[in-house]
């Protein structure tokens, strides 16, 4: 279970938290099952007797089980604030993000403004490394949930959250919206991949270049397309005049795993069934079908492949 | 009050159907006993909606992927099941409950406002009506029962579902206010002779508690529905973003009802608990006292804790700390009462009815939804597991295994009051085996969903490691549940006409309502025995021991 196999400290102090407040709660549970089922079979009543004995209250007893469990949330809660401080520590409001969630209707924005570098959905972390991190949405209420890394904050529109990420462990992890934001929230997922720091930095290096726009072939038609069709007033890819910021930036759309947040695999056949009709892999998705025709679709498909 | 006529002053004591016969009678009629029956029907109408929408999600995500439902229904389904669900069945079934025994309990002829508690009813009701139409009038709402802004704001909810479902809200808490006022006016001024208000039965004590909450916390959702509406019909600003509105406004106005409004669905629950676990054990409430008075805590302190469902905002860690404060000393007033009862069954002569059987595993299924509860209190584990799977499975331990659970026993132990006959035990076995078994299948691999990373709200999900096989448990467990239900529809439509015929007192109970006939009179009753204590009727029996005897009575 994803909140017991944390990547963060965060995460980790999380979970020594849960795991104190699981067994408690177990032990009280067990407490309360134990004397309901014993009380249950003990004073089953056999047939014709007498009314019991009555008894109204006992004031020492009562003041046990109102002290005791008082006690012990106190505990709880003193362990609590503690944590709460460990976890999401206050950060200098001078301190400039590394790193800039955006939530959209349904897709995740992930910006570094230190390293020039604007990417979807998938969210590269450098191993070890500390990012001051703010969460905001460009629509409606999201929430950026990645068990494994830590807390979850909600993307508020007109506000700001921050908090700090960081992960020690190098592989790929999980995680989505949990806010509901609308028709396709369930395909709102996110990934995270964490690499070691060379590699992070390769993949900054790539992800930051201008790439050479194909002329030639299905690859340059199809660029050609998409400078004249729509797609360009929607969406952004770095080296050409598509500027639009409605939908992800498509530079190195070739470089993801995933296409529409999670909602298919990244395939030449799936990327030509999404650019046919989004609708189909994702229902609700803000992008038009543009009833394009096959020649269109292998050519715009070509080119987005070629970006690399 | 004064103007309420008598048993000896009414010249023609209304009857059931007052001056009106058939349907118009019914629809007529300011009786409480006719009232709180119609609450009955319209709430067991909305259950079975509510109820069927719950298998439609259900069948929805049996498995991963599943196109059984498009998104746009779902969303619609789920949203109309939380809101059918908490405003149309939990909290109209208290209230139906309360309006019908509250009277019987402390022996009046009626509620202080027999005409407003008509009208409270019927708000109910065209509410209900209305939310309803919307699937007619170009789609039900879609944005989940608190409705987040700006999601439910024009721009990104065009339909106008979100207009009927703020509209329909409105007329509902308007009815539930009005209703609230009645109940206080009636305990206050219309006990019997000697019931001074330490002497109320528990259930009445917790009504009259509740009310409290709902006096104070409806207003703000009242308030806010207005101020979406006109955000939504007159261009106003109040929760958009974009043109300097507060998305967090919402969330602050509606959870400052929103979780009180779990203390309105669960008081009366409990009540019911205090009135059926002394019979069945055959012993007095133990400590009376703490029960009623941990209650008072419990109303003050539900106002002070609504942000811990804002823990994930980013509030502060300041703020956060202050309602995990509140909601961690809530917790103490709370777990008492479990031990409370437990010790009233201590020692006691046990039988285990049906309305027996749901009370006690009653305690069990709460404590596990209290101490996730708790597990939420504490901050940073609500960081994790807010808006999961987890929370879902929490709050339908706290709701339908704690008042739903409670409900039932309530429902056993005071149909043959309502009906004259009994519910066939045979059949009430059945239908709690089934909902037991149903309800704990459905409910506690959520838990392991919501830690594996499942959100809540959405029409499907990946086929990640077992969360297709969880998902399908709950799925067939929901079914079990449905099967339970449908029991019980068997042994309430079997038992009305050929059940056992009652009496007045088939479980030699305590409080006054047992102290008239089954059904009862349309004046309630011919004689008031004296009330001495909070057992009237245990009094009369036992003149050689009675409560009046024992300090503190
Ligand atoms: C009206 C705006 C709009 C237009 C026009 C548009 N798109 Fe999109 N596109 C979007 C949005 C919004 C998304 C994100 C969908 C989601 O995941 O919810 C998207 C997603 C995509 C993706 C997947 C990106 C990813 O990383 O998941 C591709 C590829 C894509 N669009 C290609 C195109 C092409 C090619 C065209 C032109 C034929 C086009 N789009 C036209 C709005 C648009
Ligand atoms: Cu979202």
């Amino acid at each position: 279970m994803l909140p017991f196999q944390p990547i963060s400290g965060a995460a980790s102090d999380i979970r020594s938290l849960f795991t104190v407040v699981l067994i408690i709660g177990a032990i009280i549970l067990l407490l309360v099952t134990v004397l309901v089922v014993y009380s249950s079979i003990r004073f089953r009543a056999r047939k014709d007797e007498p009314e019991p004995r009555q008894i109204f209250g006992v004031r020492r007893l009562e003041l046990f089980w109102t002290v005791s469990p008082a006690v012990l949330l106190g505990g709880i809660l003193i362990y609590t604030i503690f944590t709460m401080y460990r976890v999401a520590p206050n950060i200098p409001v001078n301190e400039a993000p590394d790193l800039m969630i955006v939530g959209h209707q349904w897709w995740w924005e992930f910006r570094y403004p230190k390293l020039g570098v604007v990417t979807a959905n998938e969210l590269h972390l450098p191993k070890g490394q500390k990012f001051v991190t703010e969460v905001t949405s460009a629509d409606v209420i999201h929430s950026f949930w990645v068990p494994q890394l830590g807390q979850k904050l909600d993307a508020t529109p007109g506000r700001p959250a921050y908090m700090y990420i960081q992960a020690d462990q190098v592989g790929t992890y999980l995680g989505s919206c949990v806010e509901y934001c609308g028709t396709a929230h369930a395909w709102m997922r996110i990934r995270v991949i964490v690499e070691e720091p060379q590699n992070f930095d390769a993949w900054v290096k790539q992800q930051a270049a201008i790439p050479t726009i194909p002329t030639t072939g299905a690859a340059g038609a199809g660029a050609k397309l998409f400078t004249e069709l729509t797609c360009a007033q929607c969406h952004t890819i770095a080296g050409t005049t598509a500027k639009g910021t409605v939908g992800p930036n498509l530079t190195y759309v070739s470089t993801r795993e995933t296409i529409a947040a999670g909602a298919a695999e990244n395939t030449q056949a799936n990327l030509e069934i999404w650019i046919d009709n989004p609708q189909v892999i994702k229902p609700g998705v803000h992008m038009p079908s543009l009833g394009l025709s096959a020649n269109q679709i292998s050519d715009l498909a070509a080119f987005l492949e070629a970006l690399k | 009050m004064t103007e309420i006529p008598t048993a000896a002053e009414s010249a023609h004591p209304a009857s059931e159907a007052g001056e009106y016969t058939g349907l118009l009678g019914w629809v007529s009629s300011v009786d409480h006993k006719v009232i709180g029956i119609m609450y009955f029907i319209l709430v067991l109408f909305f259950f079975l909606i509510g109820g069927i929408e719950a298998l439609l999600i259900r069948i929805q995500l049996a498995q991963p992927r599943n196109t059984f439902l498009s998104p746009t229904a779902y969303n619609q389904i789920f949203t109309m099941h939380g809101t059918t669900m908490i405003f149309l069945v939990v909290v109209p079934t208290l209230i139906g409950f309360a309006v019908y025994f509250v009277p019987l309990m402390i022996g009046a002829r009626d509620v202080a406002f027999p005409r407003l508690n008509a009208l409270s009813f019927w708000m109910v009701v065209f509410g209900g009506l209305f939310l309803y139409f919307s699937f007619f009038a170009g789609g039900a709402p879609d944005v989940g029962w608190f409705s987040y802004a700006p999601l439910s704001e024009l721009p990104y909810s065009t339909t106008p579902g979100v207009n009927y479902w703020a509209l329909g809200l409105l007329a509902i808490g308007i009815g539930t206010v009005t209703g609230g006022i009645n109940l206080i006016v009636t305990i206050l001024t219309l006990r019997a002779p000697g019931m001074k208000l330490r002497r109320v039965p528990l259930f009445v004590w917790m009504v009259f508690v509740n009310s409290f909450i709902i006096l104070f916390a409806l207003p703000p959702l009242n308030a806010s529905l207005v101020m979406l509406i006109i955000d939504r019909l007159l261009n106003g600003n109040f929760f958009t973003p974009a043109t300097g509105g507060s998305a967090i406004l919402w969330e602050q106005y509606f959870w400052a009802f929103g979780h009180p409004e779990v203390y309105i669905m669960i008081l009366p629950a409990w009540g019911m608990i205090s009135e059926v676990i002394p019979v069945f054990s055959r012993k007095h409430i133990f400590g009376y006292g703490i029960v009623a008075g941990s209650s008072v805590a419990i109303a003050v302190l539900s106002f002070l804790v609504y942000a811990h469902h804002m823990f994930a905002v980013g509030l502060g860690n300041p703020f956060d700390i202050a309602f995990a404060t509140a909601s961690f000393m809530i917790a103490v007033p709370t777990g008492i009462k479990i031990f409370n009862w437990i010790a009233t069954m201590w020692g006691g002569k046990i039988r285990f009815t049906t309305s027996m059987a749901y009370a006690v595993s009653f305690l069990v299924l709460f404590t596990i939804g209290g101490i996730t509860g708790v597990s939420f209190a504490a901050v940073p584990i609500d960081w994790q597991v807010e808006d999961t799977y987890y929370v879902v499975a929490h709050f339908h331990y706290v709701l339908f295994g704690g008042t739903v659970f409670a409900l039932m026993a309530g429902l056993y132990y005071w149909f043959p009051k309502i009906s004259g006959r009994m519910l066939s035990e045979r059949l009430g076995m059945l239908n709690f085996w089934l909902t037991f078994i149903g309800f704990n299948m459905t409910f506690f691999v959520q838990h392991i969903l919501g830690l594996m990373g499942m959100s809540r709200r959405i029409y499907t999900y990946p086929n990640l490691p077992g969360w297709a096989s969880l998902n399908l448990v709950s799925t067939i467990g929901a079914f079990v549940l449905g099967l339970g239900i449908l029991v019980l529809l068997v042994n309430m439509a079997y038992s009305l006409r050929r059940g056992k015929v009652a009496g007045d007192n088939p479980w030699k109970a305590w409080t006054l309502e047992w102290a008239t006939t089954s059904p009862p009179p349309p004046h309630n009753f011919d004689e008031i025995p004296p009330v001495r204590s909070q057992r009237p009727l245990w009094d009369l029996v036992h003149p050689e021991n009675p409560d009046w005897k024992h300090a503190g009575d």
